[in-house]
């Protein structure tokens, strides 16, 4: 309650003693924005944790060994995170479903247990130190991102590509018989995903003191699809309030922070079962009929609605 | 080498056995059940905490463990996924739904403490504990230069023995008939008079069952136990094994355990152990991409 009570009466001094926690939404809102856009065109990649290592290790690999401004650094970062994308793309979207998601997860161990743990440049298992790390300041950039990205995000489902999106998304073959490119409409949302998330993972490196391998495994994917589902995908609205929501919630109810992953848990299956559309989105609770229950309105709507 | 073989054919039987239960229910309920990894884990913690916190002997312990697992399976089945069935959602909804089962059920054993509520279940956090040694009698043999020792053949010999009774059951008995049935069409088994969701149960039970095996066998021969062994060790290799054998072909799976076993090996050996670990993604990775319907194509096609 207190949370909530300086929140309002006392804003200043609430972002001065929250500020990492402040820093750290905006960076889990961005990674769950990075995800939305690929489930949005139907796709559930989990390849963004591996993402965001490329961005970050980029742009501290060159802090340490090249003069060049940190803004450049960071660019070269999710520049080489896109690129990664469109070439680790090119094979994995011919995947659907479940083997979509598989193939993303071995890309994401592959690039930590098999590159990033084994060339030296990366510090192997000891991770490294970020010599330009600033957590006050890097708050900024953070804070300043995330309108910036969601509004671009929000803009683009409006756009063609968004709707050719949303029509992959609800049936691939009707889409393509559309004349859609489904193949270079996956590609694009795959490769905008991945450049959100190898920024994200660019600006993490500003707030932590540190790069450590082991925050870029599959853990870390899977608690980024925990704010999307939880949030919604209906619109980019979802996701960052699934990010807020989640990261938030351990220091509103400090009782059960240590418990943060039951308790994520069970937000996650609620939500999964009885509001598929997410906290955000519209329509009210999904009810599953129990099996005495004579089928009702809804029930009969369904096949209806399925196309 | 020949040493570095043998250890990979233990390994590989680890494998199979987790991949097994895996592929089942993907094979029959079209569903990737995540929260395998974490019933592993809890066979091990489960077995764990029966010997070394309640004094139980070792083989009841075991055999606790395994129908615990069991039942946990059927609260998979009824928690995250029928609900889900009823509704009719997209398997992916279940592929998230046991995601968050596995984060619960890591969780509380990671916080556990002597003075939490889940004190008789676990005491030491997320660090990891080695299985009581003069809880299980572990005679070393020694033949032809190689060293095996008692429990790792124990490993093998319950492996073997588990895969040609399940052989056995899914060929000729009612039940293996019904899972075939269901797994081939879901909606002819039912006009057929088989009751899916009895079925779906048991198939949940057979493969959290043998997960939870995979896991205190684990546990008791090759590794100390933690809350995160399901999560780092077996988790997403299991995917890979699935993968490699062909998803839902439970002979690709035991085939797929094994040679994982083998690939791992041989990385370390030519490589290192940095490697090694990276090894089972890029096969997962390559077979994805390039072989589909796994190495060994269609002749395992028929599932399960």
């Amino acid at each position: 309650m207190d949370f909530f009570i300086q929140l309002f009466t006392d804003p200043v001094g609430f972002y001065n003693q929250h500020e990492l926690l402040i820093a750290q939404i905006g960076i889990n809102a961005i990674l769950a924005i990075s995800l939305f856009v690929t489930f949005y065109s139907g796709q559930l990649t989990l390849a963004n944790a591996g993402f965001m290592a490329i961005g970050a290790y980029t742009t501290v690999i060159l802090s340490l060994y090249l003069p060049t401004p940190l803004p450049v650094n960071m660019l070269i970062g999710v520049l080489l995170a896109g690129l990664v994308g469109v070439i680790v793309g090119l094979p994995v979207l011919r995947l659907r479903g479940v083997f979509l998601a598989i193939a993303t997860i071995g890309f994401v161990e592959a690039l930590r247990l098999g590159v990033i743990l084994n060339v030296p440049i990366t510090g192997e298992g000891q991770g490294l130190k970020n010599p330009t790390a600033d957590p006050l300041g890097g708050i900024v950039p953070i804070l300043i991102s995330l309108p910036v990205l969601a509004y671009l995000a929000w803009r683009l489902t409006r756009t063609r590509l968004g709707q050719a999106w949303a029509a992959i998304r609800e049936d691939e073959l009707a889409a393509s018989s559309n004349g859609i490119n489904v193949p270079l409409y996956k590609m694009i949302a795959f490769v905008i995903g991945a450049v959100i998330a190898g920024y994200a993972g660019a600006l993490e490196t500003h707030i932590n003191f540190f790069v450590d391998p082991g925050e870029y495994g599959v853990a870390r994917t899977i608690q980024i699809l925990t704010f999307a589902v939880v949030g919604g995908t209906t619109n980019v609205f979802g996701p960052v309030v699934g990010a807020v929501f989640l990261t938030a919630l351990p220091e509103i109810v400090r009782q059960f922070a240590s418990y943060r992953d039951v308790v994520n848990g069970i937000i996650l299956i609620l939500v999964i079962i009885f509001r598929p559309q997410g906290i955000v989105g519209r329509g009210g609770l999904a009810l599953i009929r129990p099996r005495w229950l004579p089928a009702g309105r809804s029930a009969r709507e369904r096949p209806a609605s399925a196309h | 080498m020949a040493q570095q073989l043998l250890n990979a054919i233990f390994i590989g039987s680890i494998y199979a056995l987790f991949a097994v239960g895996y592929t089942l229910v993907f094979g029959v309920l079209d569903v990737l059940n995540l929260a395998h990894s974490a019933v592993f884990m809890l066979g091990a913690v489960i077995t764990y905490s029966l010997v070394a916190l309640h004094g139980v002997p070792f083989l009841p312990a075991a055999v606790i463990a395994v129908l615990v697992c069991g039942l946990l399976g059927l609260l998979i089945e009824f928690v995250a996924l029928r609900p889900l069935r009823r509704r009719n959602a997209p398997p992916i909804s279940a592929l998230i739904s046991t995601i968050g089962l596995a984060l619960i059920f890591v969780a509380i054993v990671e916080q556990a403490t002597p003075s939490s509520f889940f004190h008789w279940l676990w005491q030491d956090g997320a660090n990891s504990v080695r299985f009581p040694s003069n809880a299980v009698p572990n005679p070393t043999f020694h033949v032809l230069g190689l060293t095996i020792e008692g429990t790792k053949l124990l490993i093998l010999i319950t492996t073997v023995v588990l895969m040609l009774v399940l052989g056995y059951v899914i060929r000729f008995t009612q039940l293996g008939r019904a899972l075939r049935a269901v797994a081939e069409n879901r909606r002819a088994a039912t006009l057929l008079g088989i009751q899916v969701d009895r079925i779906f149960a048991s198939t949940l039970f057979l493969s959290s069952a043998l997960g939870g095996l995979a896991g205190l066998l684990f546990g008791l021969a090759i590794s100390d136990i933690s809350p995160y062994i399901g999560r780092d060790q077996v988790e997403l290799k299991g995917l890979a094994v699935i993968v490699l054998g062909g998803m839902g072909s439970i002979p690709g799976a035991v085939l797929g355990g094994y040679l994982l076993g083998m690939i791992e090996v041989l990385a370390f050996v030519r490589f290192g152990s940095n490697i090694e670990a990276g090894v089972a993604f890029a096969a997962l990775f390559l077979v994805l991409v390039l072989r589909p319907q796994g190495l060994f194509g269609a002749r395992l096609r028929e599932r399960l």
